[in-house]
């Protein structure tokens, strides 16, 4: 892959260089990692002896809300990014409008669900709304960008025919092109669906909601008998998303 | 049929039936919604949520500009943050390929037993979020990098892991067989006809995932595992906001960059 023998070392030593300094600079607090193994016995001895009971009340709570906010945020992200989509299509929309929603995917793409949550939690205080505003914002950024993509690839030969039989701007939207991007967004809704439950695990560390401070507090306490329900709970929930959404998603192709 | 009524039928794209199933579907979606929705707001306290923009102004007045001279005391950490990333990948990818390939169908070794159980793994790393497994690790290792490195390298198995087993399911299998027919051992057929079909699938799938931990890697400081995250997590804590504001820029900007190095290498790569 790389032609020049030279470079090929000097890029193979600088790895080396880079991974002892990496590694190096670790700091490992090796007599709290020792103690590590115990306590790591004790998280796996969670998984054998499931507490369910104790804490029941709090992980329904963190479940609903988890959960309340992946709808939610994922319904109404979906409705906010058909406009934004619709502008940031180059073939549609014009370039003022153009720049100005591909401004807002790009900013939505790069903040990380969690320092948005930082943001909205300091806005509108604790709570799942604070998450819900978090994930409709994070799918906006994902959603308008694959559909706007998907817009500017349509075959323009369709909408032109519907163009030509004197349709108007709605009536081209609606005949011309959202037939050719339906099935694809739908499937894109579905995998979002997916990611926003996952993210809605984890925006509770920062006090906005979910399941996520449920754990957090588990482990905070050390009751990994509790961890480990949340953590199984996650994970199934994961997988029902996953495998339903990637059924749907064949069904309708 | 009559077509002597002065009455034509209308074009309809659908059936009555269909027409009539459709908007149940959306009747029961605007249900399932409000549902949510109400059950999510049980508990909001509403003056807050009016407060919001009030809130958001104040936020932004505090929030620029942004501490410069803090940026002192953020290399170091950014290094760290780095470094997280860096490890945690390496370690995720020694991990994942030889999971890779016992959960490939033609290269898994029993697929009654163990095929199912690195199915297993993959499907567990990559259901749990990074920053929960940072949650995790700190409470077993204490705070510190090596939480963040393991926390990064679980979460990469199960990514890689999916991804590189479906690369090694679409192989050809014509340089297998030459190789296998030239009397090797199966490790051999492994080295000389499997490996070099799936290298360059495998670095662009490890620089894909390496840019993936930048971003996350940059977080995983809120719950104590290390790097950049444990400014920011002291910095809103002490509503130091001027200091959170350069610590997102620093962010936002390291992730651009190292975006823009992952695709410049997967270009020269593949």
């Amino acid at each position: 892959m790389i032609a020049d023998p030279r470079l090929r070392w000097a890029l193979l030593l600088g790895g080396l260089l880079y991974l002892v300094l990496g590694i190096l600079s670790l700091e490992v607090n090796w007599s709290r990692a020792a103690e590590g193994w115990e306590r790591g016995l004790r998280f796996f001895g969670g998984f054998l002896q499931l507490d369910v009971g104790r804490r029941w009340g709090a992980i329904q709570q963190g479940l609903l809300e988890s959960l309340t906010m992946t709808v939610t945020a994922t319904a109404t992200g979906i409705l906010l990014s058909l406009p934004v989509g619709l502008g940031a299509a180059r073939n549609l929309s014009p370039a003022p409008l153009y720049l100005l929603c591909r401004a807002l995917i790009a900013v939505s793409r790069s903040l990380q669900e969690i320092i948005v949550a930082i943001l909205f939690v300091a806005m509108v205080g604790f709570g799942p709304l604070a998450g819900f505003l978090t994930l409709s914002f994070a799918t906006i950024g994902f959603l308008a960008k694959l559909l706007a993509e998907d817009i500017e690839d349509i075959n323009e030969a369709q909408a032109e025919a519907v163009r030509a039989t004197g349709a108007s701007w709605w009536q081209v939207l609606n005949y011309g092109i959202q037939p050719q991007v339906m099935p694809r967004l739908i499937g894109l809704s579905l995998y979002r669906l997916d990611i926003n439950f996952r993210e809605s695990a984890v925006i509770g560390i920062v006090g906005a909601g979910g399941v996520g401070a449920t754990l957090n507090t588990a482990l905070d306490r050390y009751e990994y008998g509790t961890a480990a329900v949340i953590l199984l709970l996650i994970i199934a929930i994961v997988l029902v998303t996953e495998y339903s959404s990637s059924w749907v998603r064949r069904w309708v192709r | 049929m009559k077509f002597e009524s002065t009455e034509y039928a209308l074009w309809r794209r659908r059936t009555p039936a269909a027409e009539l199933l459709r908007w149940l579907a959306w009747l029961l979606a605007v249900l399932l919604f409000v549902l949510c929705w109400e059950a999510m707001t049980a508990n909001q306290i509403w003056a807050f949520v009016w407060d919001a923009p009030r809130q958001a102004g104040d936020l932004f007045s505090r929030m620029v500009p942004p501490r410069w001279s803090y940026l002192d005391q953020l290399w170091r950490p950014l290094w760290d943050t780095i470094n997280i990333a860096t490890l945690g990948t390496g370690l995720g990818l020694i991990i994942a390929a030889p999971v890779g390939f016992l959960a490939a169908r033609n290269t898994s070794p029993n697929a009654l037993l163990i095929r199912p159980l690195a199915l297993l793994m993959i499907v567990t790393s990559r259901s749990v979020n990074s920053l929960i497994w940072a949650l995790l690790l700190v409470t077993i290792l204490g705070p510190g990098l090596l939480a963040g490195v393991i926390a990064i390298a679980l979460r990469s198995i199960g990514f890689i892991g999916k991804l590189l087993y479906e690369a090694i399911e679409e192989i050809d299998l014509k340089p297998v067989e030459a190789v296998r027919a030239t009397g090797a051992s199966p490790l051999q057929v492994l080295d000389y006809g499997i490996v070099p079909q799936i290298l360059p699938a495998f670095a662009g799938i490890a620089l894909f995932r390496w840019d993936i931990n930048i971003r996350e890697s940059t977080v995983l400081g809120l719950v104590g595992a290390g790097g950049i995250g444990l400014q920011l997590k002291a910095s809103v804590d002490t509503l130091a906001w001027p200091r959170v504001t350069l610590i997102f820029l620093l962010i936002l900007a390291t992730v651009l960059i190292s975006e823009w190095i992952s695709a410049a290498v997967r270009q020269r790569l593949i």
